[in-house]
């Protein structure tokens, strides 16, 4: 576990080391931000529009009152959506693809020796590999979240407006409700995020470069990367939302 | 020239390499030659620092790899190209970014200097026109090519084959062992080849070190006819 822990903090101690040249890590860069950011929106938005959507039929059946009126439905969901669901449950579903993804790449490069030979050249593998998915990640995930908020409000509408569960009008105006603490909630939904787009690259990365076997462990590796990215961004959920928000 | 002094490494325990000493010599196909499990490739690594070892120097022409600073360090293993056993070209580039990368990542050669030199290094080893192929796209013996022009993309002093015939078939095989002869012929490299391909041993062997259980069991300097 200690060891484990030390391996860790070596990792992210190389990261920071001068890059040979700035150029091939900027393209590195931009090559992740589209692998892990760009092709991710497909599954992303389809996640958030049928959030968005569960979420106005869930709420308008639970507080069917003469007593609440009807925007109460839209301001819960800008509430859950904002403050719960897409900065978490979009950053678990993200630990998911994006997770395995880097550690089955960097397990198989590990496996076919690719890093050797990017050591053996005198590169600075965790640095070349693994720095510019962390930067592209804490740069990326953000902009994620925040269009998996409008993703989310937009499936929400058009449930309204196919359904007439309540109408777009007054789901809109719930969105607007209370609006003042707006900026405070979408603050910490961004500062959760970074620190899950940190811990989703890093555990992944640390998961894949260190493997050691063969196509078996690769498997095992993509398992490990997701789980204990999942267990620590819940644990940092708690921590995050204790910090900020009381 | 390449000089291991009284070399020694262990893993959990069980020693794997015991005491070897030998000087790998410029110009020249050196051989380490001994059968699988022997301790060839954890030799290798040692000379190349992808492992520590536990006892012994390396000499680079004279400069201790022990004491180097890091930035030394760095390089000595740019003066090393490396072909590896799987070839372990970069899955996610293409052919001439393979071969460019190198270029790319350690000169300051514009893009179509990058290229000319690209070019140069594919048609040295027989690989034309299949620059924008990715490795998974090529055959074995292909894609060890590729990662000979890779290694040889900056003018290295020192070469490093494991293995370079593994996998591919006697005719394939004669012509790699052919071109690493040739390439270290051409740039007076020191070549180091690990094998345990006896008619690579017959065909470009000429300063042979045998090890058997970790152990050097012996040295043959041949001289070709």
């Amino acid at each position: 576990m200690i060891r484990s822990l030390g391996k860790y903090v070596l990792m992210l101690y190389h990261i920071f080391f001068r890059p040979e040249k700035f150029s091939v890590y900027w393209r590195r860069f931009l090559d992740e931000v589209i692998q892990l950011g760009v092709k991710s929106l497909f599954i992303v938005t389809l996640m958030s529009a049928f959030m968005g959507a569960v979420l106005v039929i869930q709420t308008a059946t639970a507080i069917e009152s003469a007593w609440i009126p009807d925007y109460t439905v839209g301001f819960t969901v800008k509430q859950s959506m904002l403050l719960e669901f897409c900065p978490t449950i979009i950053s678990l579903i993200l630990a998911g693809k994006v997770g395995s993804n880097i550690a089955s790449e960097l397990g198989t490069m590990r496996v076919t020796e690719q890093i050797d030979a990017l050591e053996v050249m005198g590169v600075n593998s965790i640095g070349y590999l693994i720095g510019p998915k962390i930067i592209a990640a804490l740069f990326i995930f953000p902009i994620v979240i925040m269009y998996s908020m409008f993703f989310g409000f937009f499936g929400g509408g058009l449930v309204c407006y196919f359904t007439e569960i309540i109408s777009v009008k007054q789901y809109l105006l719930g969105i607007r409700t209370f609006s003042g603490d707006n900026y405070e909630f979408i603050k910490y939904a961004l500062t959760k995020t970074i620190v899950f787009a940190f811990i989703i690259t890093s555990i992944s990365s640390y998961f894949g470069y260190y493997l050691k076997g063969g196509a078996l462990e690769v498997g095992k590796a993509s398992t490990n990367a997701v789980v204990y990215s999942s267990v620590f961004i819940l644990f940092a959920n708690y921590i995050l939302t204790q910090l900020i928000l009381i | 020239m390449i000089k291991v002094n009284n070399i020694s490494k262990s893993f959990l325990g069980v020693e794997v390499l015991k005491d070897i000493s030998f000087t790998f010599e410029k110009g020249k196909t050196n051989l380490i030659i001994g059968k699988s499990g022997s301790g060839k490739s954890v030799l290798t690594k040692c000379i190349v620092g992808l492992f520590e070892p536990d006892n012994g120097e390396v000499y680079y022409d004279d400069r201790k790899f022990s004491v180097l600073k890091p930035k030394e360090k760095k390089e000595v293993r740019k003066e090393i190209g490396m072909l590896f056993q799987g070839s372990a070209l970069f899955d996610s580039l293409t052919v001439e970014e393979n071969v460019a990368f190198p270029l790319r990542m350690f000169t300051s050669m514009s893009e179509s200097e990058i290229l000319e030199r690209v070019n140069f290094c594919l048609n040295r080893v027989n690989i034309l026109n299949n620059n924008s192929l990715y490795p998974s796209e090529l055959s074995g013996g292909m894609q060890k090519r590729v990662a000979i022009a890779r290694a040889i993309s900056l003018r290295p002093k020192y070469l490093f084959c494991d293995e370079p015939n593994s996998g591919l078939d006697p005719v394939t095989a004669i012509v790699i062992d052919e071109l690493i002869q040739e390439i270290t012929v051409e740039y007076q490299m020191t070549t180091i080849v690990i094998t345990h391909d006896m008619n690579s041993v017959l065909e470009i062997g000429e300063n042979i070190l045998f090890i058997d259980n970790g152990t050097k069991n012996g040295k043959v300097i041949r001289n070709k006819f």
